[in-house]
């Protein structure tokens, strides 16, 4: 029973958070300074939460970051989101067996 | 042209991918901590989201109250109103009441830079093709961990672990080669959560998060503010 409430608790909260913001604001943004930070806020948002935590991703920084430099070499080379995530992945894990 | 639907379905795949990997964690992590694997599908099920979830099991096992269970998810999650307030503004008209309420609940760390990424305004049918399959990951991989996951080699799952920063990197990259405003700006939130890890490591890791976005997109917004000309050219 206890458990129910607790999964409640926390299904309730986190889809309120997601839902009163997107479902209510349904005007366009004049501003153009707000219009500006909103554009800049989702690659902000994912750099923050990628740097510094991709460090600690694999437990170990040497093999976490042998995984980052060959994501952001693939990634700039435009190659797609799966191949790069796949490889860093790979490349942490071969990284793991050498050291 | 395939259709809204199937192109989600698609471009969501290495969300799901990606997803498997993480939720395989949080699927041992709550066996470990006393709970039914039916549990924990059901939280992956109704919650969709990775640091709150892992918070939300530490507060069951040590027995916390809900209204810290409450306050917990508020902080950790509360990136999910700046992401959902974001999105509103490249919804096209197809997205009724309803259809926000109900493609609301996907909003994700990974669904929202997708969508996001996406030169064309969004429809719902795009945004359910893209949490359906993000959702079947997410739960399926919860469901794989809590029932099977001991038995991996923990190399592996150690590895897996840079699977979902690797898919935000494809993201940051290839914009921050196109545009100096967006590298500067990739750069500045970068700096500013390095920052708050090393100056006040106490900080959750969701404040963290707002705080540095918020401050570099705000930076940003003053030096380099959008022209009208980009802005027409994200609602094409």
């Amino acid at each position: 029973m206890t458990m129910i409430l607790y999964i409640a608790v926390m299904a309730g909260v986190t889809y309120l958070i997601r839902m009163i913001p997107f479902t209510l604001f349904k005007k366009k943004i004049k501003s153009r300074f707000i219009q500006s930070v909103l554009y800049y806020i989702p690659y902000a948002v994912l750099s923050a939460m990628t740097f510094p935590s991709i460090f600690y991703s694999t437990g170990n920084t040497v093999t976490a970051v042998a995984g980052t430099v060959i994501a952001v070499i693939l990634a700039y080379f435009r190659l797609p989101l799966t191949v790069v995530a796949l490889s860093a992945c790979g490349v942490a894990l071969i990284t793991g067996f050498i050291i | 042209m395939k259709s809204p639907f199937k192109k989600g379905l698609s471009d969501g795949i290495p969300i799901a991918l990606g997803y498997f990997s993480v939720s395989f964690g949080f699927g041992i992590m709550s066996v470990q901590s006393g709970l039914t694997a039916l549990q924990a599908i059901i939280i992956s099920l109704t919650n969709l989201t990775s640091a709150g979830q892992a918070a939300g099991v530490g507060i069951i096992a040590a027995g916390g109250t809900l209204v810290e269970m409450a306050l917990t998810q508020l902080v950790i999650n509360l990136r999910y109103s700046l992401m959902g307030l974001s999105l509103s503004q490249k919804l096209s008209d197809r997205f009724t009441t309803i259809h926000r309420m109900i493609a609301s609940f996907g909003i994700t760390d990974e669904i929202f830079a997708v969508a996001s990424s996406q030169t064309e305004k969004l429809v719902p049918s795009y945004m359910y093709g893209l949490i359906l399959i993000a959702s079947m990951g997410w739960t399926g991989g919860t469901a794989a961990g809590a029932l099977a996951g001991l038995g991996l080699p923990s190399t592996l799952t150690a590895a897996m672990g840079i699977l979902l920063y690797g898919m935000f990197i494809a993201i940051i990259i290839p914009a921050a080669r196109a545009s100096k405003k967006d590298l500067i700006v990739i750069c500045l939130a970068a700096v500013f959560s390095i920052g708050c890890k090393l100056i006040f490591p106490a900080l959750s890791s969701g404040f963290a998060i707002i705080i540095s976005a918020v401050a570099a997109a705000v930076v940003g917004a003053l030096l380099f503010p959008i022209t009208p000309a980009e802005t027409e050219a994200e609602e094409k």
